[in-house]
């Protein structure tokens, strides 16, 4: 079984009688281990996608399984532990409290976990070592650079040593330089046993991933697979979209 | 493989509460983070927590010197039958209605062993005069001996009228302290206590010799402070002018009226029942009497038997209260005749009205506080809304790491009861200023008290508003959508 099981799901956003289909009947299966990429123009529903993937949002319809649990039938507490649990997260906007520092920041889906003080400072040292940031943190998310602060914030998504990590556009903020240094970052994390998530608009971007998924309009237009299932044709197919023309 | 990931509730709670003491921390840095809102937010619940605390206080202490003064005028075990009109259907009669005679007085003593006490009172609207100087005291009566014990008196200087001056109708008299205040100047005048014992003073003209002296009736707060002025006097180095210099307007200038309770006591004039009558029987009053029949129209007089003003009795316990005013009632109706021209007066009465009075300065005292502690919560519930609308990123980040709805809904709900008990903990503060500074203002007999119990009460409410206030703001915090919390910039 995929540690991610999508299927048929919709998300219908009603505008004032208008039907507005952020997503459309979209199927897709996400291994263990994966490094994926999501790919399509502004407004095509990658956000949309990625949200439901990671239980912020709820499908309008289909049913998703994440790691045996269906979703759609998990209760509100039930999907904050799967996030809290399962999931980590790389925003764009890096999304680091301000007021905490960057250690707090990092603490913070431990002290959801309800993790004793001593055990979230441990690991939370071991996360941001792993981000190399271990000289900042004391400091504030105001007092670093974009790419300092992005690194905090995969620390945090890593420190609950989740299943599967989704990152919306983590480079979307940074200048090239800097952005590739965090795409690095998680071919590293990928490498290591890692499953991510990896949406942007950026083709060259996505071009790190061995497998890319390009959404047009709410819907899955292109697949790439350069895996080794994918390429020996393994892969179940669930949405049936033709397989890629040889370019 | 993943259900037993996630978390069963017991863990959940154990969750909740080790997270409970972050939740403290991060509220009171939220709070710090906004000295000045938070201040002014607290502002309203230290308002209501202060005059919750004061009123209270000031009502304890009205109601403490009220039972002071109600055990000053002999207590609950106290009846008193006076005089009145006859009812309408008995007015035919008015002409055979003779009032309280002291042969009810006999009849009582032989035949009503419920009653303990009997003591007698002939009132004589009078003035005294003495040393140059006249003074009309409150009371000024003919009583029994046992008078002394029926009014809670205390003999200081000298003796109480006794059994042989009443026999003999001796002009002797025991006074109070108002009276020599009055007619000689009182202690802080004129530098020591005069004693006028063996003196004479004319009473509406007949002269009669002082036999004795009541000590000096005073509620404890009225002793406090005469005391202190004392021993600031003696602290105060003296100057040439030595004693008889007067302190006039200062601390402990002429001895203020105080609790018209003690002051009443004060000016009390006791004479033998007997002189009473053979000496002012036309010139007496009748209380509770009405119009048709006139006292001194001497009706009284002409039976023979002599007519009181109204008779005290104590009864043997106030629980048997009930069975001796019938006991009363019943000796009463066969030596009237049926006639019903008297009535009886409980200091119950009285005591319902302290009480009364009491319940009904606590319900408005309480409703002003509550209606400032109101205004309060409804302060802290706006500056709750308005922090949740500031952090609602914040809550949707907090979210996509894991935080439930409970755990947003105690996060923000800890933050405004923390607020609240900020708030009530520098208003129990603040209203030990409050009571301080109202009693300096006006300064009463009855000092407030501030009870362990009323700033328990009022912490306890300002707790609750805290809840009530966060309930809803927590709500909206905890039903955010993650989503659009992190879309929202
Ligand atoms: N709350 C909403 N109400 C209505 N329409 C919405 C809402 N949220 C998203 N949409 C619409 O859904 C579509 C997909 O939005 P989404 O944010 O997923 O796009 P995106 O691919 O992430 O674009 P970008 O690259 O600009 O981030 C858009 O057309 C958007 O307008
Ligand atoms: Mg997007």
């Amino acid at each position: 079984m995929a540690l991610v099981e999508l299927r048929n799901v919709s998300k219908i956003y009603q505008l004032g009688g208008e039907e507005i289909r952020a997503l459309d009947d979209v199927s897709l299966d996400i291994e263990s281990g994966e490094f994926i990429s999501i790919i399509g123009p502004s407004g095509s529903g990658k956000s949309t996608l990625m949200h439901i993937l990671g239980c912020l949002d709820s499908p309008s319809k289909g049913t998703i399984c994440l790691d045996g649990v269906m979703i759609q039938d998990a209760s509100a507490r039930q999907l904050a532990a799967i996030r809290n649990r399962k999931i980590g997260f790389v925003f764009q906007f890096f999304n680091l409290l301000p007021k905490l520092n960057v250690t707090q920041n990092v603490e913070l889906p431990m002290i959801y976990s309800g993790i004793g003080s001593a055990e979230r400072k441990k690991r939370a040292l071991a996360a941001l070592e792993s981000v190399d940031l271990v000289n900042r943190a004391k400091h504030r998310p105001s007092q670093l650079s974009g790419g300092q602060q992005q690194r905090v914030a995969i620390a945090r998504a890593l420190v609950n040593d989740p299943k599967i990590i989704f990152a919306d556009e983590p480079t979307g903020n940074l200048d090239s330089h800097t952005g590739d240094a965090i795409l690095t970052l998680f071919r590293r994390l990928s490498q290591s046993g890692r499953t991510i998530v990896l949406v942007t608009h950026d083709p060259e971007i996505a071009a790190v991933t061995p497998r890319r998924i390009e959404i047009r309009d709410g819907k899955i237009a292109v697949k790439v697979d350069l895996t080794l299932a994918g390429l020996a044709g393994g892969r179940r197919n669930p949405d049936g979209a033709e397989p890629p023309k040889p370019a | 493989m993943s259900k037993d990931h996630i978390q069963p509730p017991a863990e959940v709670l154990l969750n909740t509460r080790a997270q409970l003491g972050i939740m403290v921390v991060a509220g009171v840095s939220e709070i710090w983070a906004h000295k000045f809102r938070s201040m002014l937010t607290m502002l309203g619940i230290i308002l209501g927590v202060s005059s919750l605390v004061a009123m209270s206080a000031m009502v304890s202490g009205m109601e403490k010197g009220a039972k002071e003064a109600l055990i000053a005028i002999g207590g609950l075990e106290k009846v008193r039958i006076e005089s009145q009109d006859l009812p309408v259907y008995q007015r035919h009669l008015s002409d055979q209605a003779v009032g309280i005679t002291i042969n009810d007085v006999y009849a009582l003593q032989r035949t009503a062993p419920l009653v303990t006490k009997l003591s007698p009172e002939m009132r004589l609207p009078a003035s005294v005069s003495a040393n140059g100087k006249t003074f009309r005291p409150w009371v000024c009566s003919g009583v029994w001996p046992v008078a002394l014990e029926m009014g809670e008196h205390v003999i200081e200087h000298g003796r109480m009228i006794n059994e042989l001056d009443d026999e003999m109708a001796r002009n002797v008299c025991v006074i109070g302290t108002a009276t020599r205040d009055e007619l000689w100047g009182p202690p802080e005048k004129t530098g020591k206590e005069i004693i006028p014992l063996g003196e004479t003073i004319y009473m509406n003209g007949t002269p009669f010799t002082i036999v004795g002296m009541f000590k000096h009736y005073e509620s404890e707060q009225e002793r406090k402070t005469r005391e202190l002025a004392k021993l600031q006097a003696q602290l105060q180095p003296q100057p040439s002018g030595g004693v008889s210099r007067d302190r006039g307007h200062g601390g402990g200038g002429g001895r203020r009226r105080g609790n018209f309770v003690f002051y009443l006591k004060n000016s009390t004039v006791y004479i033998p029942l007997n002189t009473m009558w053979m000496k002012f029987r036309s010139g007496m009053s009748f209380t509770g009497f009405g119009g048709g029949f006139q006292p001194t129209g001497g009706a009284g007089g002409s039976t023979g038997d002599p007519r009181l003003s109204s008779l005290e009795l104590r009864v043997q316990s106030v629980d048997l209260l009930p069975e001796s005013l019938q006991q009363v009632q019943n000796v009463l109706t066969s030596t009237h005749k049926g006639i019903e021209d008297f009535t009886f007066r409980t200091q119950e009465d009285w005591a319902e009205q302290i009480n009364t009075f009491v319940s009904n300065a606590r319900l408005s005292g309480g409703l002003i506080a509550g209606i400032s502690l109101l205004v309060g919560g409804i302060g802290i519930m706006n500056i709750m809304l308005a922090s949740i609308s500031e952090r609602v990123r914040e809550i949707g980040i907090r979210k996509s790491v894991g935080a439930s709805t409970v755990d947003i809904f105690v996060q923000i709900l800890v933050e405004s009861v923390l607020i609240a008990i900020m708030g009530g903990l520098a208003g129990m503060v603040a209203s030990f200023g409050l009571v301080a500074m109202l009693s300096s203002f006006s300064p009463t007999d009855n000092a407030p008290i501030i009870t362990v119990a009323t700033l328990l009460v009022a912490f306890s409410f300002s707790v609750l508003v805290g809840i009530l206030a966060g309930i809803f703001p927590a709500i909206k915090a905890a039903r955010l959508n993650p989503i659009q919390a992190l879309r929202y910039e």
